[in-house]
């Protein structure tokens, strides 16, 4: 199987090569019974960098997702985030220490407005309870106007702030996947994760979404792309991790994965005695 | 079916469609109302008062149902938890204040209701640490069998006065207090009653309340000590629903798994609901035990609980002034319509089943279902070819 080394140029404004890895999955696997979901993957996301996931259906990249996450717990390995383990941490825990993701099926809070859907993220740094709420202390008062103010600002970063009091259901599609966006944001993620984001998008939007993507990597955050369309994970990665069974099959530069035989075997499919 | 009347003119955006009252209206027409609620046992107006029982008495259930709608709505309106034994918690808070007032202690009234509140909030955490890890009907089915068995734990335990219950619950103290040999005191002042000659009214000097009596004949007092209690209880509510628990309330009742990955720890809030709810359940027993003077198993039945989800749905749930009207009806309707006999639990069957055709989603649901709801159909209508104003944002 064609290894490939890491970080060979890359996208013009691709962070250092020796930048500290932010999240580390270490030699990972995932069993569901008898079935491996996941079988000894191992790759890292370095700061600043927008890394994509890639594989044919099945390959196992939402179920990595997941470890990385805390939704699954890996049979053997492990997820380390900015050194800590993710392993037997609760999923609002893992949120605070700083990874926020989006879903590859929306799943928003359909009958909150678009504010009160990004605030909620927001409040995950808050410390409001019942009583500063019954009471409406000054440091409640702070917080609620801060959330406030930055749902509005996350908002406008994402190109919907003129939507705000809308409901989430009843946003067109399209503005449902930026909101998404906008409340990860609002956790305040050291590490964005991004699941199939433009999943359902025609070729105008998936182009507007990439800017979009670019933005946010550009305000400092480092960005996870899962994603199935090549055009965009080639147009937007700095490098890119394929995997195909639950397998890394290659690891490169996006120029380095698009010229690799065993991802174009992977995707247009060869005789399995060749790939091997 | 009547969905929908005013579809065309939809605002673009949820929150701003009518024209924001000027806050002074906004103080006037409050301040009107809550007198008015005051007045209403004095007034005595026509048609509205029940003809067959004492109206201040219905009053009185009916700011007692209003708080225990309040409280239930926090847990099945904003956090979506189904709660199906609710009245364990009312039974808990009435049974306390018998038991602290009459059966083992004989400790004054308002010494009583905050323990009698923290035993209702200590049994909704202890019922909700364990069930409130299982979802939706499962939910349900358990809090069912806690009422049931709150209920069956007072029958048959003798510290709780069995099936016989516990009497001579003592009323809360008059100002100026009763003289210890039971002689009344005279009042600080008394109040005069209306009375009407067809729809004229004048002031009936022989029908007076006794402000700040709490006596047996005369429920008014009664009924002013829990609209007191339903006001603070409602600011409350305001205040916590529109703070961060209020939305992470809002957020696990709309996506549980989603929730929790925006950083909120959604076990911790359902505890919170729970407890909160219980709080209120308990408050509203308490109030429900000094009045009646007596509590029993009676008292408690499963019936209740239905009753009290009712009051909810029928309201609106997640909305506080729906579940205030659905409350106000579910107790009014059948006093009201006493003189039908046994016939008006059946008319208050059909009210309920007219309900659930034409209003699913309750007299008064949340603003976001109406609009939400309306929104969606917009879409449609754009989808189906009538577009004027397309929106495409994209």
């Amino acid at each position: 199987m064609p290894e490939l080394t890491k970080e060979s140029g890359g996208a013009p404004s691709s962070p250092a090569p020796d930048a500290p890895p932010i999240l580390e999955v270490d030699n990972v696997t995932l069993k569901f019974g008898g079935v491996t979901a996941l079988d000894g993957v191992t790759f890292d996301i370095k700061q600043g960098e927008i890394l994509g996931l890639i594989g044919p259906n099945g390959a196992g990249k939402t179920t990595c997702f997941n470890v990385m996450t805390g939704v699954y717990k890996p049979t053997s390995g492990e997820a380390r985030f900015l050194g800590t383990t993710l392993a037997g941490r609760k999923r609002f825990e893992i949120t605070r220490l700083g990874i926020a993701r989006t879903f590859q099926n929306i799943r928003l809070f359909r009958s909150m407005t678009a504010l009160e859907n990004v605030m909620v993220g927001v409040d995950t740094h808050s410390t409001t309870g019942v009583l500063r709420a019954l009471f409406r202390t000054p440091r409640q008062r702070t917080e609620q106007a801060y959330a406030e103010k930055r749902a509005h600002e996350l908002l406008e970063l994402v190109g919907i702030a003129d939507r705000a009091h809308e409901f989430a259901a009843s946003l067109p599609y399209g503005d449902q996947r930026r909101l998404e966006i906008a409340r990860a944001l609002a956790t305040e993620p050291k590490l964005l994760c991004l699941d199939e984001p433009a999943a359902g998008f025609n070729p105008a939007e998936k182009e507007k979404l990439l800017a979009l993507i670019r933005k946010v990597r550009d305000e400092g955050y480092t960005v996870l792309l899962i994603e199935h369309d090549m055009r965009l994970v080639m147009g937007v990665t700095d490098r890119i991790v394929v995997l195909e069974f639950g397998r890394k099959i290659a690891e490169g530069s996006p120029a380095e994965i698009r010229d690799n035989p065993a991802v174009i075997a992977a995707y247009l499919g060869v005789d399995d005695d060749d790939v091997a | 079916m009547s969905r929908l009347p005013s579809l065309p003119k939809l605002p673009a955006r949820g929150g701003k469609e009518r024209a924001p009252l000027s806050p002074q209206v906004k103080i006037a027409m409050v301040a009107f109302g809550i007198v008015l609620a005051y007045a209403l046992p004095l007034l005595h107006l026509p048609l509205i008062t029940t003809p067959d029982s004492d109206f201040a008495g219905v009053l009185f259930t009916m700011a007692i149902y209003v708080l225990v709608a309040l409280g239930l709505n926090i847990v099945v309106g904003y956090a979506g938890l189904l709660d199906l034994g609710y009245v364990g918690f009312y039974a808990i808070g009435a049974y306390s204040v018998a038991v602290l007032t009459a059966a083992h202690g004989s400790l004054p009234f308002f010494a009583v209701v905050p323990i009698a509140v923290v035993v209702a909030m200590i049994s909704g955490v202890l019922l909700g640490a364990p069930t409130l890890r299982v979802r939706g009907d499962y939910l349900a089915i358990v809090t069912l069998g806690f009422g049931e068995i709150i209920r069956l734990v007072a029958t048959n335990s003798d510290w709780l006065g069995g099936a016989r219950g516990i009497s001579k619950v003592p009323a809360p103290p008059s100002i100026p207090p009763n003289g210890a040999d039971g002689t009344v005191t005279e009042p600080l002042f008394k109040i005069p009653h209306l009375q009407w000659d067809g729809l004229v009214p004048s002031i009936d000097p022989d029908t007076t309340t006794k402000v700040l009596k709490f006596g047996v004949l005369d429920a008014a007092p009664y009924y002013w000590l829990a609209l007191t209690v339903v006001l603070i209880v409602l600011v409350a509510d305001v205040l916590i629903k529109n703070s961060r628990v209020g939305r992470a309330w809002e957020a696990t009742r709309e996506d549980e798994d989603a929730a929790e990955m925006m950083g909120v720890p959604t076990f911790r809030y359902k505890l919170l609901a729970f407890a909160i709810g219980a709080f209120v359940g308990g408050l509203a027993g308490s109030l429900f035990a000094t009045r009646q003077s007596f509590v029993s198993p009676m008292s408690f039945q499963l019936l209740l609980s239905m009753l009290f989800v009712a009051a909810v749905v029928v309201g609106g749930q997640g909305n506080r002034w729906g579940v205030i009207i659905g409350a106000s009806l579910v107790v009014y309707l059948p006093e009201r319509f006493r003189e039908f006999n046994d016939f008006r639990v059946l008319f208050f069957g059909l009210a309920l089943m007219l309900l659930a055709i034409y209003r699913p989603q309750g007299i008064l649901p949340p603003g976001r279902t109406k609009r939400a709801r309306a929104v969606q159909a917009k879409l449609v209508a754009v989808e189906t070819g009538t577009e004027d104003e397309v929106e495409h944002r994209a």
